[in-house]
């Protein structure tokens, strides 16, 4: 873990002025903040402080009522969700959301389409090509599979899987789509002790494959830990951002959290 | 490989099926109600794909049936095309109104997109009504000409009969493929979430929007055929209560299956002949069919009777084992 962000690296995201209103509420108030390559970046605040209103708007969802999104040097503004995916920006959810009818290899398979190309023809006619794609499609995914330890889950319906494993295999299937960056909306929610260090040793997996990540988490020493830099956010604004020891000896953080002395 | 097995061994059941019904039946009457489930069956094919697997509703489906109907009729007869080419042109009609229809339509979802639907099957219906010089009007249209391939001539009975469950094997065939492919797992995960379907890069609108032709496609081959063997058709074998009908058969047959298709095809177009003999009470009888199935088997016919099949097999296993 780096006390200091290596200046050096390239940043992959870009937030500026960012801001959202939703009815009279202020939910994002001139966010700014910038993402570098390769590291895990923590995002913390008290409930309603706009953290996966931030998420949202990255993956296009919503857009922005102003300020800017760039990702890999491209405004991203009015994307629509499937060609953000497919340049790299994948996510987990808050509240798990597999296609539950469907098998966890199947729904990993579902999380490659957009590295995939085979559509209504192809399965049609089911051409050489096709064949080849679909048998590569399904070694990729359970080779992903087994990065997460989900084997002996392949051929279940994903909706029959304990919670602690269902957030793992969201995590699969949003690295099936080979994200460069993936956000993760609090992976430990609902998780073990054992399931939640479980977790932190697979972010430190997919770190190291280079993978950039976003994580917002409740769980302080989960996010502590893995984080190489953390933003706080609190009711809409951000109010700290910098390494987690930083952060942890911030006054207004302190105060955000444990209210005034 | 299992699965190939079991897929393989279902559609040898089901050939081997469809030829003794068509090689022993005699009787004129049985092969035309057959026919008639194998027109049916087409439909409820298509539109299970939408609303079984895609879980996108339709109450205008017959629209596309009609328009493959009376386009094949409007070309075959008043202009002496070949019900062949009629065919491709029928199918092509449907495909391109269902572009057409279902680009601004599929961006709605849930009730909205019923009513959306629905209303485009009153419109598509009053065009058939009120266009009498190209469609005969609310009289009907006559005349269409039978099909002929060579010497085959697919007179109502036997050779109809094959022609139409030629038809479905391949129909069944076609949604298999789809349904294992790429595109089949995007859109089954539209039904199971479709947040998170788009979430992982699928183009929903543009994947739903693909099996609305497809179904459609479906559609206006069964109109085709339903043309073809009827040799007159009139607005009201296209109308609301068709629509509804055809939803029902998905519905009770089971959703998301491709056998399910069938035997709500088969249900509903068995059980009003079966029940002619009730005279006045035939509708009381059919509806209060339909809610039994329902009440009891809400996940259809199919997934019912595999329920009492796997249920009864444990107990007899129970008994064998002596406990």
């Amino acid at each position: 873990m780096a006390d200091e962000i290596n200046p050096m690296s390239e940043e992959i995201l870009k937030v500026s002025s960012l801001t959202k209103m939703f009815g009279g509420v202020k939910a994002q108030d001139d966010i700014s903040f910038s993402i570098e390559q390769g590291i895990v970046c923590g995002l913390i605040g008290p409930n309603g402080a706009g953290k996966t209103t931030l998420f949202n708007m990255i993956t296009g969802i919503y857009p922005p009522d102003e300020g800017e999104i760039t990702f890999l040097g491209k405004n991203i503004r009015k994307i629509p969700v499937y060609k953000l995916v497919s340049a790299g920006i994948a996510r987990t959810f808050q509240h798990v959301e597999l296609f539950s009818s469907m098998t966890l290899l199947e729904n990993v398979l579902v999380g490659m389409h957009v590295r995939t190309k085979s559509g209504f023809w192809g399965a049609v006619t089911r051409m050489p090509w096709v064949q080849k794609e679909e048998k590569k499609s399904v070694k990729t995914a359970e080779e992903l599979l087994e990065f997460t330890g989900l084997t002996e889950y392949a051929h279940r319906p994903a909706g029959d899987l304990p919670v602690g494993r269902q957030k793992m295999a969201e995590i699969a299937r949003a690295l099936a789509s080979q994200p460069t960056l993936l956000l993760l909306d609090e992976p430990a929610a609902g998780l073990n002790a054992v399931e939640t260090e479980a977790l932190g040793d697979l972010i430190q997996k997919v770190k190291q494959r280079g993978v950039t990540m976003m994580l917002v988490e409740h769980d302080m020493s989960l996010a502590m830990g893995i984080s190489d830099k953390i933003i706080v956010l609190d009711r809409g604004k951000k109010l700290a951002e910098g390494t987690p020891r930083e952060v942890q000896n911030n006054k207004d953080v302190m105060e955000a959290y444990l209210g005034h002395g | 490989m299992a699965e190939q097995k079991k897929i393989f061994i279902e559609h040898t059941l089901f050939l081997t099926i469809v030829l003794l019904c068509g090689l022993f039946v005699k009787n004129i009457y049985y092969l035309q109600i057959m026919t008639f489930v194998g027109i049916n069956t087409m439909l409820a094919l298509g539109l299970n794909m939408l609303m079984g697997y895609a879980g996108q509703v339709s109450l205008g489906h017959a629209a596309f049936y009609g328009i493959g109907a009376y386009t094949t009729a409007i070309l075959s007869t008043t202009f002496g095309f070949s019900p062949w080419i009629a065919l491709i042109c029928s199918v092509g009609g449907a495909v391109f109104v269902a572009f057409v229809v279902g680009l601004p339509t599929l961006k709605l979802s849930g009730y909205y997109l019923g009513m959306g639907t629905l209303g485009f099957g009153m419109i598509v219906n009053i065009v058939f009504r009120e266009w009498s010089s190209m469609t005969g009007g609310s009289s009907g249209f006559v005349g269409i000409p039978m099909l002929e391939a060579g010497p085959i001539l697919f007179i109502s009975g036997k050779n109809y009969f094959f022609l139409v469950w030629t038809m479905v094997f391949l129909a069944i065939i076609l949604c298999r493929r789809i349904l294992s492919s790429r595109m089949g797992r995007a859109l089954r995960s539209i039904h199971d979430g479709e947040n998170a379907s788009m979430a992982v890069g699928v183009n929903t609108h543009f994947l739903k929007l693909q099996i609305f032709m497809f179904s459609a496609a479906l559609g206006a081959i069964a109109g085709f055929l339903y043309a073809h063997f009827v040799l007159f058709i009139s607005p009201e074998s296209f109308g609301f209560m068709v629509s509804v009908k055809m939803v029902t058969m998905v519905v009770i047959g089971g959703m998301a299956s491709v056998w399910g298709a069938i035997l709500g095809a088969s249900l509903l177009t068995l059980l009003p002949e079966v029940l002619h003999s009730f005279a006045e009470y035939e509708m009381i009888i059919f509806g209060l069919i339909l809610m039994i199935v329902m009440i009891f088997m809400p996940q259809g016919l199919t997934r019912g009777l595999l329920d009492i099949y796997e249920h009864s097999r444990k107990h007899v296993g129970k008994i064998k084992t002596g406990k």
